[in-house]
């Protein structure tokens, strides 16, 4: 059954669900959609949650959407959106997602939606869809979007491209002050969180952290994206600008404490990111990465088609022959025409 | 590349805290290439049939010991229905009485299993579920 766009912005969850399956299996229906709902897109806060296995990132998102639906300070209620990536099995391609175990506090309540995702082989701690799927949220007027990571551990930065702030979770005994320092996971962070603060070794795991953000503090956020197209360097910012230095903020997910608080430092984040401007640089930096990531994947795709019956193949076995090296067969194979010799 | 995949729900509705049988299921679907939505324990019908509508899933698997299950399977496929998803498939495993399958079999379940099934048998079901679905 198709799904209508118009459904999609009216809040029909049958229509949105169905559309996120059309997302993730990359379906041309699914793009077509997307094309026409990014215009409605751009309004929802990207929130990131990330950390090692067995940190309470799931129940920490439980909580984190809960406050939002039930704000204490008599604000208004947020529409909360959830995408939880769990890993598929590199070897059947199957999984068990199971974050949603964690979070059934937030069930019955029609402005939640709460999507599980299978990585599909992608690394770095989403899926490739993943995107697509918070675009479709964002469009269908999910406020906050909370994107939980795969959490296999210190190379999941993707988190940071795609979310406005990225909550890194951390728990008492896991690891030393070296595992703190190590670049990649911690430096995405806006905000450090130790959640199972009621465990023993919690104030050295703070203290580790603290240590971190002393000694090596963020400077200002290149993206290193590596992609075919050089984007164009942002803006310098200006030096009088107030760095955010990530606060650390202790939480027991599985009883709520320490989440208002919590609360209170993602929204000064977004203040911050705001009123520097750093919110306009982000998206660009993300846009940016995914126009570039799509225009290579036409580019090759347009290149395979172009290529002579055979060609690659006489190639690759010259390189299997060790004739060329794999260096030479792809000036060979990307040159405009072909070279005979 | 479009490449689809079976997305089941694995839940325990009812009171039972039993969920060996439901997770060795899970494992099964998995290995056989499902993505497998595991909820865990005493589910009601109403957090059942949310979860089976927000993870568009093609079948649902639920697994009962209780003894509640003419209560609670009549309930979860009208929400179903409710919400549209009449044709998502489900599947029972646990303690059944042989009287009530037909009975349930007539209200619309596509399998039920009971112990010392392979779990190949049911793979196969649900797969044949799934490709018949479309």
């Amino acid at each position: 059954m198709p799904v209508a766009v118009e459904d999609v912005l009216a809040g029909n969850r049958l229509a949105l669900a169905r559309l996120l399956s059309q997302i993730e299996n990359d379906t041309a229906e699914g793009r077509q959609i997307l094309n026409e709902l990014f215009p409605h897109s751009g309004q929802a806060a990207l929130i990131g949650v990330t950390g090692a296995p067995g940190t309470g990132k799931s129940s920490l998102v439980n909580q984190i959407a809960y406050h939002y639906r039930h704000p204490a300070d008599g604000r208004q209620p947020k529409r909360v959106a959830v995408v939880a990536v769990d890993p598929s099995s590199p070897f059947s391609g199957g999984a068990v997602l199971g974050d949603r175990i964690r979070m059934h506090s937030l069930s019955g309540d029609p402005d939640v939606f709460i999507r599980s995702m299978a990585s599909r082989g992608s690394l770095g701690g989403l899926a490739r869809a993943t995107a697509g799927l918070v675009q479709a949220f964002d469009a269908a007027g999910f406020e906050i979007i909370l994107i939980e990571t795969v959490g296999a551990g210190q190379a999941e930065v993707e988190i940071a491209r795609l979310a406005h702030t990225t909550l890194v979770v951390e728990a008492p005994g896991l690891g030393d002050d070296v595992q703190a320092i190590k670049a990649g996971i911690l430096e995405i962070a806006d905000i450090l969180v130790v959640n199972k603060a009621d465990r023993p070794g919690v104030e050295q795991t703070e203290r580790a952290l603290r240590g971190m953000l002393q000694l090596a503090h963020p400077g200002k956020r290149q993206y290193h994206h590596g992609r075919l197209i050089s984007a164009p360097e942002p803006e310098e910012k200006p030096l009088n600008e107030p760095e955010w230095v990530p606060p650390i903020q202790r939480t027991v997910a599985t009883e709520g404490n320490g989440v208002s608080e919590l609360l209170a430092l993602i929204d000064q984040h977004r203040d911050y990111l705001k009123q520097t401007g750093e919110l306009a640089r982000r998206e660009a930096a993300r846009l940016t990465a995914e126009v570039d990531l799509l225009v290579e994947a036409g580019l090759v795709d347009r290149w395979r088609r172009g290529l002579a019956n055979g060609w690659y193949q006489e190639v690759l076995a010259r390189v299997m022959n060790r004739e060329i090296s794999p260096r030479q067969a792809a000036a060979k194979l990307t040159a405009s025409k072909r070279e005979e010799g | 590349m479009s490449q689809e995949k079976i997305r089941v729900i694995v839940a325990k509705p009812g009171l039972d805290g039993h969920d060996r049988g439901a997770k060795v299921v899970a494992r099964a679907l998995r290995d056989a290439g499902m993505e497998v939505i595991y909820t865990g324990l005493r589910q009601t019908p109403e957090m059942i049939a949310e979860a089976a509508l927000q993870e568009d899933v093609d079948a649902v698997g639920l697994s009962v010991l209780s003894g509640a299950h003419m209560a609670l399977v009549p309930r979860i496929l009208e929400l179903l229905k409710a919400n549209g998803q009449d044709k998502v498939g489900v599947f029972i495993g646990g303690i059944i009485p042989d009287e009530d399958i037909p009975r349930l079999a007539e209200m619309g379940v596509a399998g039920v299993y009971g112990p010392g099934t392979r779990t190949d048998d049911i793979v196969q079901d649900i797969q044949k579920f799934a490709g018949q679905k479309s």
